[in-house]
């Protein structure tokens, strides 16, 4: 038995975001609606205390028995969350206050959300796993309907309450049979129980708590719910739905894959290359002919899943180094896209959704039209942009692993993702502009638009160094407990 | 024969035409799988299974079925043409699970792999074994199903709770506040004058 | 220091190139030409400090790329040979930015050249520092690519950018073979060093491969392929189609990149690889005969033409001959100092030639100048004395101008190496010097002499408005403004004392060792034996050239209506001459024809009836069909989208369930 407050002090991020969602609740129901703001930059406070709460975690420790673990790989995750997090509820702002919807548990839910990804990356419990993801997927629900008064808001969010919930049995399902064949749900134990000839109803039981956690990820075949959810949830949420979530998910994904079922690797590694292909095709060719961009987006982040997928597919070092450093480029590459799309409004101030609304960017939003080219092009992987590094790491750690098929099928899919990026670069410079598009309404916005770009632009190499180190330290945390 | 029921029950819930019947037949699912925890030797699970489930939840879930006039047959409809396909894939699906349980049942090695996390005492309730463990050794996965709890308490409110404008309500403080200068005019009115508000 | 002669171009080059409009003509043009001065004035230092003192060394900047047992470094090399060409190149193109201030006051585009003129330069140091061979590809197609988009500067004259494609392409072919060489040397040496490259050239010497059943010598053949790309850089015959077309570009690149810096790039390469070159006798007597061949094929068109800078274009093909038939005979330390006197007066000439060009509003043809003498002195003088440079005039053992010293020492060292080759090398060289004067005489009397023509130009009517096609139609040629005076007197300084002070170091006895210092292969005994020549063999050149220059006096001032007279007479000889020995039309139907065939077949049946069939336009098609089936999926029904969930677990479950059962 461990003691109680040791382990507090090694969760300390969750229990910051935790009473930092409580404490905000409160304000807000006292002071109601008009608090958004306040509560929102406060929000962000917090995020940067429990960002600190993250630093001095130089080695792996276990707290409350087993269920928490606190290593560089949960470290550096939670950084990114953290970071998303706290973006995608600063750029929701002047959207909510537009739309009417400018209630205060928006960032109590957002950070609520956090707290649950968390919990996420710390898991080393299939119990406190399914508890980290009830409570981000809980979250997500109800801020995927939150702007309750628009049919497909409300809509997004059923369909994903449902299908999450159809995930979350099918998870519980995979759960309760690997339980009941090794007896443990302790990572650790499993990782001794679960040996090269596993029994079948483990097997069975790892196809069901994958494909619960494939469903997060949004990887083919349990990604319908993407493009329909993206769509219809207010912009800023799938913002935050695109990024946050997949790193944490990702890091779960990671995390059960090498370390509790590391023992059934072979298995694990054919239901992952699989989805893989299938998210990078799907998500490639999906993507082509769509009208909306928030819709493109969705697929976008499905085929930029099925490449992440490539390096845990590898199963190496370098593979999850690979998958680490693509989540922390792809974040901030979707968040900017998004943020563009947010930027976009028409004459009467409504948000633009369609591609069309892209056509002759560059006349009217000069600004708006580099930062979409910035993003684009690093989508796409075009070599001096930031987008590139992370595929060749993952091509590199598959073309490492001798999965030559997963890496020549990854180049063929990007370049043909290549094609739709490039026809929104062509729309936004080459066509004559469709009506007129509204200046910048937030400053914050805007500085957070052109940090990012800056970011993904060729500039953001001077910050390959840091990250890099700090992917593969994570990495090797994860492997080596 | 409990699980027995349980399945032929929750057969019963999908195929009545009667929603009200489904959730009868839910319920009584639910009293069956209460008499398994309670063979189990989980008294606390049984009753609270009993209390929540049957006694809150269906009974919600009965006045609501009740309150709204939802045509099922028509929902069906749709539902009918993959019927077919839902039923193979269901079948599927189940037989592969039966096969992986029958295989490990061949195997002999199923249900009692490992020693349970705790070993039952024999002197403590079934309750008081809970409580102890959900307190100390899982007391982060309570605190943390505390935290889904009042996410999903938030969310309902967010969704649900609307500011009417219009209603009329009752400020103690401002009624408190109030003064004879802010509530009074005094006038005084010439012969034939009026009064100007 | 090295770091900053070579970088500084490069930063430049950034500064003006992507400020731009942005930064303005007058700050482009400040930023480029004062880094390239002081990378001048550096240059001048590091080279009394290496040619005159002793320290040559290797300066690594970084690891470049490494492939097994492949390691690139980036890395300067300091030596004489380094410190020659760094003169060299800093020296002229400070001079031609000063000189395009004024040359393209008028162009709209001005920061852009200044930026490519800079690149150029930056290009053109990284090939000479380079210490290894890939480096200095680097640098080798940088200036091809500097070249190119410099003749195409004025990319909306048609002329001007098939011009520069045809540099491009032709180039190109050399670039295969240099190429090839390079891996050819690291297959064989196991490294791109050159210094190690050079040491251990002796060890090699007279081994074969099998090729084909013959036995082939393996430095020769790879020396032959290293001097096909010093062909293509330097116009040699065979490749030397691109030089005459690329006048198109702005005179002052001419003046850089083909006449001083870029086109001496194969020359020098040949000379930094002379350790090398030497070990294969063989293909030295290819380099002589090739290098004789162009000197001689270059002077007679250059007779025949019009055009002002064609001539000298010409002629620069022709002294590049000189040049390489120079290193053919082992008189490295010869070859390299008239690569350096000619890069004076050449840039000179060119500079001289754009100043006159300037001066008759853009006409560049001889035929409508005349008598210009008067209306730009300063001009005149300075290209007098570049022609009396090229000319080699002097009196042997008094004084004479740079080209007196060099091509004389090229002409006495070819008939001191004894050989055969050597010998015709000999007979050619004193020859194209009697051609060499004639034509180089030939433009200055048809520009500076005779009555003016002026109005017969289209480009002169064009400002005079005047119809009478006679005289000079009221035009009133201008000299040219300060910046571009100043860069034509300090040139004519050198094409003047060049010849007389470096004469020693390059090429002296002793001194000549000592300023090499093992730079490059420097023969003593060839440039003794080159010193104490018979009297008549010194005297040939000088005699060639009186004779040249008094067949021009005859023809171009004293009887004006005689050469209308010759060319009737030898009109196949003239015809011959003017369509430059038919080498566009051989190639023309040679390759050109051929391989449009070829490409059209490949165009129309491999491209488009079988690659694109399958490949592009079946993928399209096939995304296509996959985009209408991924749409159709996502249907919006919830019951589907569970369904595509329950159908991959239970997919995922099957696939494992035998397997797992199979392995208990």
């Amino acid at each position: 038995m461990q003691p109680i407050a040791e382990s507090i002090g090694i969760a300390a991020p969750e229990l910051v975001l935790a009473t930092g969602a409580m404490v905000l609740l409160m304000l807000g129901v006292f002071r109601g609606n008009r608090s958004l703001h306040g509560l929102t930059y406060g929000g962000v406070i917090i995020y940067a205390i429990a960002g600190f709460a993250l630093l001095g975690d130089a080695q792996s420790e276990l707290a409350f028995d087993g269920l928490y673990i606190a290593d560089d790989f949960s470290a550096y995750l939670k950084v990114l969350i953290f970071a998303a997090a706290a973006i995608c509820s600063i750029i929701a702002l002047p959207y909510l206050v537009r739309a009417r919807s400018d209630k205060f548990e928006y960032p109590v839910l957002i950070m609520l959300g956090a707290l649950g990804m968390s919990m996420m990356v710390s898991a080393n419990d299939l119990l406190s796993l399914y508890i980290g993801l009830e409570l981000q997927s809980l979250a997500a629900y109800v801020l995927a309907a939150f702007h309750r008064n628009e049919a497909s808001s409300s809509e997004a969010g059923l369909k994903y309450f449902v299908l999450g919930a159809l995930a979350s049995g099918i998870l519980l399902y995979g759960v309760s049979l690997v339980y009941g064949f090794t007896g443990t749900t302790d990572f650790r134990l499993l990782q001794v129980a679960v040996t090269e000839t596993p029994a079948v109803g483990t097997v069975i039981g790892l196809v069901f708590i994958l494909a619960g956690l494939a469903f997060k990820v949004s990887a083919v075949p349990f990604h319908m719910w993407t493009p329909d959810v993206y769509q219809g949830a207010p912009t800023p949420v799938a913002a935050f739905f695109a990024s946050a979530p997949k790193a944490a998910a990702m890091g779960l994904l990671v995390r059960v894959c090498m370390d509790a079922f590391g023992g059934m690797m072979s298995e694990w590694q054919q239901i992952i290359a699989f989805m893989a292909i299938a998210s990078m095709v799907l998500g490639a060719v999906g993507a082509i002919g769509q009208r909306s961009i928030k819709r493109l987006l969705a697929y976008s982040s499905i085929n930029n899943i099925g490449f992440a997928l490539i390096g845990l597919a590898a199963a190496s070092e370098l593979g999850i180094s690979g998958v680490l450093f693509y989540m922390a480029i792809y974040l901030p590459m979707t968040i900017g896209a998004f943020l563009v799309v947010l930027s976009l409004r028409g004459a009467d101030g409504r948000p633009l959704d369609t591609m069309n609304s892209l056509k002759g960017l560059s006349k009217t939003r000069p600004g708006l039209a580099i930062a979409l080219l910035i993003f684009m092009f690093s989508l796409a992987g075009i070599p001096p942009l930031f987008g590139f590094w992370p595929k060749f790491a993952v091509f590199n750690a598959a073309i490492d692993a001798e999965m030559y098929v997963l890496a020549v099928i990854g180049v063929v899919t990007s370049v043909v993702g290549a094609f739709y990026y490039l026809r929104i670069i062509k729309l936004a410079y080459f066509d004559e502009p469709e009506g007129t598009v509204l200046p910048q309404e937030s400053r914050v916005n805007g500085a957070l638009l052109a940090g990012i770009a800056v970011f993904c632009s060729p500039l953001g190499l001077f910050l390959m160094g840091p990250i890099t180190v700090a992917a593969a330290r994570a990495a090797r945390a994860m492997l080596t407990f | 024969m409990l699980a027995g029921i349980i399945l032929l029950s929750g057969t019963a819930v999908i195929l009545s035409r009667n929603p009200v019947h489904s959730v009868l037949w839910l319920i009584l699912a639910f009293f069956n799988a209460a008499g398994l925890f309670l063979m189990l030797g989980a008294e606390f699970l049984a009753m609270i299974l009993v209390i929540v489930y049957v006694g809150a939840v269906a009974v919600l879930f009965l006045f609501v079925v009740m309150m709204l006039d939802i045509d099922f047959a028509k929902l069906r409809e749709g539902f009918v043409s993959y019927l077919p396909f839902g039923l193979i894939l269901a079948g599927v699906l189940a037989a592969e699970l039966i096969v992986a349980a029958m295989a490990a049942v061949v195997v002999g090695s199923p249900g009692e792999p490992v020693a349970p996390v705790i070993a039952a005492a024999a002197d403590v309730s079934n309750t008081e074994a809970l409580g102890a463990l959900i307190y100390t050794k899982y007391a982060y996965v309570f605190q943390a199903s505390g935290m889904v709890l009042l996410t999903a308490m938030i969310g309902a409110i967010v969704l649900t709770h609307r500011q009417r404008s219009g209603v009329k309500r009752q400020n103690i403080g401002q009624q408190v506040a109030r003064r004879p200068e802010d509530a009074v005019i005094i006038t005084k009115p010439g012969v034939g004058q009026g009064v100007e508000l | 220091m090295l770091n900053i002669i070579v970088f500084l171009p490069l930063l430049a080059a950034l500064i003006a190139g992507l400020g731009n409009r942005a930064l303005g003509n007058v700050a482009a043009k400040s930023v480029t030409t004062g880094s390239l001065f002081v990378s001048a004035a550096l240059s001048w230092l590091l080279f009394f400090q290496v040619g005159f003192g002793d320290t040559s060394y290797t300066q690594p900047v970084f690891e470049w790329f490494r492939s097994g047992d492949l390691v690139i470094n980036w890395a300067l090399r300091l030596d004489t040979l380094t410190a020659v060409m760094l003169i060299v190149i800093t020296t002229v193109s400070a001079l031609v930015h000063l000189y395009s201030w004024g040359y393209m006051a008028e162009d709209p585009d001005q920061p852009r050249f200044f930026a490519y003129l800079s690149l150029f330069t930056f290009a053109m140091l990284m090939l000479v520092t380079a210490d290894n061979l890939v480096q200095m590809f680097f640098g080798w197609e940088g200036v091809g690519l500097a070249s190119y988009l410099l003749i195409g500067f004025w990319y909306h004259k048609p002329s001007a950018n098939a011009a520069a494609i045809k540099a491009f392409v032709v180039n190109r072919v050399g670039d295969f073979g240099y190429s090839l060489g390079i891996f050819g040397i690291f297959l064989v040496f196991g490294t791109t060093d050159l210094s190690l490259i050079n040491e251990t050239a002796g060890e090699f010497q007279g081994r074969t491969f099998e090729f084909l059943g013959y036995q082939v010598d393996i430095l020769t053949t790879l020396c032959l392929l290293l001097f096909v790309g010093a062909m293509g850089k330097s116009a040699q015959l065979g490749l030397h189609t691109w030089l005459p077309d690329a006048m198109e570009g702005p005179t002052p690149v001419s003046a850089l990149i083909h006449a001083a810096t870029m086109v001496t790039a194969g020359v020098f390469m040949v000379c930094r690889m002379s350790p090398l070159f030497e070990a294969a006798p063989a293909a030295l007597t290819v380099v002589t005969y090739v290098g004789a061949a162009t000197a001689l094929f270059a002077a007679t068109v250059g007779t025949v033409q019009t055009d002002i800078k064609r001539v000298i274009a010409y002629s620069t093909c022709s002294q590049l001959g000189y040049m390489f038939f120079a290193a053919g005979i082992g008189a490295y330390g010869a070859s390299m100092f008239h690569l350096t006197t000619h890069a004076f007066f050449k840039a000179l000439l060119f500079l001289g030639a754009g100043s006159v060009i300037h001066a008759m509003h853009h006409e560049q043809d001889m035929r409508y100048y005349g008598g210009l003498r008067k209306e730009i002195p300063f001009t005149f003088y300075t290209m007098l004395i570049g022609t009396l440079a090229i000319t080699g005039v002097g009196i042997v053992g008094v004084f004479g101008f740079a080209g007196f010293y060099s091509k004389d020492l090229i002409i006495e060292s070819a008939f001191a190496a004894g050989s055969e080759a050597g010998y015709v090398a000999f007979a050619v060289g004193v020859f194209a010097a009697l051609l060499t004067s004639f034509y180089s005489w030939r433009l200055m009397f048809l520009t500076f002499w005779q009555t003016p023509r002026w109005n017969e130009s289209e480009h002169i009517r064009h400002v005079t408005h005047s119809e009478d096609r006679t005289g000079t139609g009221g035009y009133k040629p201008h000299e040219s403004p300060m910046t571009m005076l100043i860069p034509l007197g300090v040139l004519s300084v050198g094409a003047v004392f060049a010849g007389y002070a470096l004469y020693y170091p390059f090429s002296g006895e002793e001194q000549g060792a000592a300023f090499w210092n093992g730079s490059i292969a420097f023969n003593v005994e060839l440039m003794a034996a080159a010193h104490h020549v018979p009297l008549w063999v010194k005297l040939a050149s000088t005699v060639a050239m009186l004779t040249g220059l008094a067949v021009a006096l005859v023809y171009y001032i004293w009887k004006p209506h005689k050469p209308a007279a010759f060319v009737e007479q030898f009109r196949s000889l003239h015809a011959f001459l003017m369509r430059k020995w038919y080498f566009d039309e051989l190639y023309h139907y040679l390759f050109i024809v051929p391989s449009l065939w070829f490409g059209r077949v490949f165009w129309k049946r491999g491209d488009q009836g079988t690659i694109d069939r399958f490949g592009p336009n079946g993928a399209g098609w096939l995304v296509e069909r996959g985009a209408g089936v991924a749409r159709r999926l996502q249907s919006g029904y919830l019951y589907n989208y569970a369904l595509v969930m329950l159908i991959g677990l239970a997919a995922a479950a099957a696939w494992f369930l035998p397997r797992a059962m199979g392995g208990e």
